[in-house]
């Protein structure tokens, strides 16, 4: 390679590279902005906004989702299988809006510690398959759960 | 053999020849792909365990995206290689995937958006990996502006190489996004080191819609090169006796 060639090579490399460690030290900086959410451990530990709203993300726990007798308002707790907290928003709730199912809440936490959300939205994962493989897969986990493997005791 | 093929696919004259053979080898197997993958995926494929038909979207929305990334790329390689050997070929191809590519952006955002409203509940959220990719439409948007600014085209294929280079740095943030930060974006399902979160019966048609778009893509990008190749070489001897042919 003729020395020209090498100099503009290098000069890109280093102008690449600048920019590269220019970006990454930007993004660290804003590394909690970037965020879209916080967890419910996050939550808990006093590490989300108290003033101002913000986003918390997690799973709808299980046989915690109840209607209000208004009908348009929900209850139910999101978890991060450590912490839960509870939310309540009033409005409609998106399609694939479960229990077990993945959500953003954006809202506030009031004096009782309840978050009550302006808007709810679901997350939804990485897992596309169609209906029978999903029931095939939640029967082998349910019989699994059943008859639990006997475990090698230890000594 | 290898060096050689390069070396003549340097001439712009050659690459207008060849070029001009394989755009209908490309065009013929986009068709044939384009066909395949949307009836497979929109009639043969199995509807999604929670997503319900709504999902099929993502055989335009996945493909896009991962053209406006991969095109990205080209386009940063043949800057790099434009920058330091002065090749006029790669110039060429760079400016010749910048609409290309933005309009591959553009379908992901739209498709992503429309998928959205109904599964999230919403059309827009500025999170880690819709913002990155909009990012990206707007430097592709930067690159064909600051093209068609300049008038000396082979000064204006440098300044957008030079773009193009300092864009590159948005990939890797696109495509990890969705790792390095909370986002409402699902984690990538196929292009990841562990075996694919998706069902064969929907992953072969996401596939051939993949192939079938880069095939497109070859096709736009070499038919836009010989434009501009006629273009720039429009005082050349062999340009002018190709008109004269072609006027006979």
């Amino acid at each position: 390679m003729n020395p020209i060639r090498k100099k503009r090579l290098t000069l890109i490399g280093l102008m690449v590279a600048g920019i590269g460690v220019a970006t990454w030290l930007a993004l660290n900086a804003f590394d909690e902005n970037l965020m879209f959410f916080f967890s419910p451990s996050e939550v808990v530990e006093g590490k989300a906004p108290e003033a101002h709203p913000f986003r918390i993300g997690g799973l709808v726990q299980n046989d915690s989702v109840k209607r209000k007798p208004d009908g348009l308002t929900t209850a139910f707790s999101v978890t991060d299988n450590a912490e839960a907290v509870t939310v309540e928003y009033t409005g409609i709730l998106p399609d694939l809006f479960r229990e077990g199912q993945g959500i953003v809440a954006m809202g506030q936490l009031n004096q009782n510690g309840i978050f009550i959300a302006s808007e709810v939205l679901a997350k939804h994962d990485e897992n596309y398959m169609p209906p029978e493989v999903a029931e095939s897969l939640k029967t082998a986990h349910d019989e699994a759960v059943a008859n639990p493997q006997p475990q090698a005791s230890i000594q | 053999m290898i060096i050689r093929f390069f070396h003549q696919m340097g001439s712009p004259r050659y690459f207008y020849n060849v070029a001009g053979k394989l755009v209908p080898w490309f065009m013929v197997s986009f068709l044939i792909t384009l066909v395949f993958g949307l009836y497979y995926g929109l009639f043969v494929a199995p509807p999604d365990y929670q997503q319900g038909e709504s999902y099929r979207i993502m055989y335009i929305h996945v493909p896009s995206a991962w053209m406006s990334m991969f095109i990205y790329v080209v386009m940063a390689v043949s800057g790099l290689i434009s920058l330091v050997w002065r090749i006029k070929m790669t110039e060429i191809v760079v400016i010749s995937s910048a609409t290309v590519g933005a309009s591959f952006t553009f379908l992901a955002l739209a498709t992503g958006s429309l998928w959205g409203k109904p599964m999230w509940g919403t059309w827009w959220v500025w999170d880690a990996r819709l913002t990155s990719e909009l990012i990206l439409l707007f430097l592709y948007l930067g690159i064909i502006a600051l093209h068609s600014a300049i008038e000396d085209k082979r000064v204006a294929a440098r300044a957008v190489s030079i773009l193009a280079l300092v864009g590159v740095v948005n990939i890797p943030i696109i495509h990890y996004s969705v790792e390095w930060w909370n986002t409402l974006h699902q984690p990538a399902s196929v292009t990841k080191f562990d075996k694919p979160s998706m069902d064969l019966s929907m992953l072969i048609p996401l596939l051939t819609m993949a192939i079938s778009f880069k095939l497109y893509y070859g096709a736009v990008v070499l038919m836009r090169a010989r434009a501009e190749i006629v273009e720039r070489e429009r005082n050349s001897r062999w340009v002018q006796e190709l008109v004269e042919q072609e006027a006979k």
